[in-house]
């Protein structure tokens, strides 16, 4: 695994809170991710990793703090964040693609929107980031005709189409049937190996272990600890990371 | 029969004018619905306010009233119109307001997943409302909106009472001056004739548009 850490820094967090009404889901969250990075958030549900992936795009608003992805402070006045969303692509949890369209279809059309493409152009695009998931024979197939794994392979597909800095991963295997896992995980491996930006929020364990640059344990809308993942998983010093590891790993 | 042979050419005189004034009403009643789910699908307060206003208040009034209410009221500040305008006015109105109803029921339905996936590929609000919610908005609204267009484009034999020459007020004229109820008979078979085939349209364009998820 190459080292990362001279890497530029790709996103930053600062001081990031995050309330709903009484409720404080995000409480002085700072993160930095570099560039090429691969960053798997654990933690246990309620703990506010979802949120805190949603909220670098800006799909969920920040109560307080800053956001910098590529040098840009995304919550600043006049910010483009459409501009800024299609840098960073994202894979939700139950894929939400549109049913009313063809995986081709899902695919390009941020593409045909944002990119101002031609038609040929665009679907040539939209069916090499199909090969690149494996599903360039399922281009014309609705995603009801599709398995899980491949909704979620083309979902991918979707966002990495348009050329993204940083993707953000949403649980994005825990809608699937344990045989349809591999196939995603697959995927999500092959873009790290391209050198892609991701942060992930998943269970998978097993491959943070392997693919992880740094794992990250939230807990009650905080980061509690993080390390690399042979330190977080073999020697974890927060008693709450030790009791969270210990209960997922008797499943 | 010689009332029928007399008084066939104006009643299906009649009969266009109904499929004329219906065909007006759902096409403006449909698209201006849209608009007014549209415009509150921005989610901005006072135009949301706005627009449930106009939907509960023509939703309230029975069409007859309205299109009384227009063609003999509205002339008394000046703003005069024929029977047939009137007529399609009220009713496309109306529709309006079922329709904005009914699509707003849909928009609504719509996973807010859908709404996330999109947005977050760079889409804004109004490309993601086009490409993307509305299609599948109108898909789940397809069977209760043709039910209320249907219900709604009956309602062109009210605009007898406003002196347009539609098929049932040409019908009850000749029934008047015949003493014969065969002209309505006819006119019966006509709505038949527009009504029947619409119904049978519409299941085909449910079965059409529905899909699995």
């Amino acid at each position: 695994m190459p080292a990362v850490s001279d890497m530029p820094t790709l996103l930053s967090l600062e001081s990031l809170h995050k309330s709903f009404g009484n409720l404080e889901v995000l409480r002085d969250i700072n993160l930095s991710v570099d560039e090429q990075e691969f960053v798997f958030i654990i933690g246990p549900s309620g703990s506010g990793k979802s949120t805190l992936l949603r909220c670098c795009n800006r799909l969920e608003e920040p109560t307080k703090g800053r956001i910098i992805f590529d040098g840009q402070d995304i919550m600043g006045k006049g910010v483009d964040i459409n501009q800024v969303r299609q840098q960073i692509g994202m894979v939700f949890q139950s894929f939400n693609l549109y049913p009313h369209m063809s995986a081709l279809g899902n695919v390009c059309l941020a593409l045909k929107r944002m990119m101002k493409l031609n038609k040929v152009q665009t679907e040539q695009r939209g069916l090499e980031a199909l090969e690149a998931v494996g599903l360039s024979d399922k281009a014309r197939a609705y995603p009801n005709e599709l398995s899980g794994g491949q909704q979620q392979r083309v979902a991918i597909a979707r966002a990495v189409a348009l050329e993204p800095k940083l993707m953000l991963f949403d649980e994005p295997t825990s809608a699937l049937d344990p045989e349809l896992v591999g196939s995603v995980l697959e995927v999500m491996r092959a873009l790290r190996n391209q050198g892609m930006t991701m942060v992930v929020v998943s269970h998978e364990m097993a491959f943070a272990r392997e693919a992880a640059n740094r794992v990250i344990f939230m807990d009650e809308g905080e980061i509690l600890e993080q390390g690399p993942p042979e330190r977080l998983f073999g020697s974890p010093e927060h008693r709450r990371t030790q009791e969270f590891l210990k209960r997922i790993s008797h499943h | 029969m010689e009332v029928l042979v007399e008084y066939f050419p104006a009643i299906v005189a009649g009969f266009w004018t109904t499929i004329g004034l219906g065909a007006l009403v759902i096409a403006a009643g449909l698209s201006f619905g849209m608009v007014l789910a549209f415009l509150r699908a921005h989610r901005v307060k006072p135009i949301s306010a706005l627009v449930v206003i106009f939907v509960d208040i023509f939703r309230a009034i029975p069409p007859l009233v309205l299109m009384v209410l227009f063609y003999f009221a509205l002339p008394m500040i000046g703003l005069e119109m024929s029977g047939f305008v009137s007529a399609w006015l009220c009713l496309s109105l109306v529709l309006a307001a079922f329709a904005e109803e009914i699509y707003w029921a849909g928009i609504t339905s719509v996973p807010k997943g859908q709404w996330e996936a999109a947005r977050s590929t760079g889409l804004s609000h109004v490309t993601t409302l086009v490409f993307v919610i509305i299609p599948q908005a109108v898909r789940m609204t397809i069977p209760p909106l043709t039910n209320r267009t249907i219900t709604i484009t009956k309602n062109t034999a009210l605009a007898s009472v406003v002196a347009v020459e539609e098929m049932l007020n040409v019908a009850q004229t000749a029934q008047a001056y015949s003493a014969n109820t065969s002209p309505l008979t006819l006119a019966a078979l006509g709505y038949l004739l527009i009504f029947f085939p619409l119904t049978l349209f519409t299941r085909w364009v449910e079965r059409r548009y529905a899909w699995k998820r």
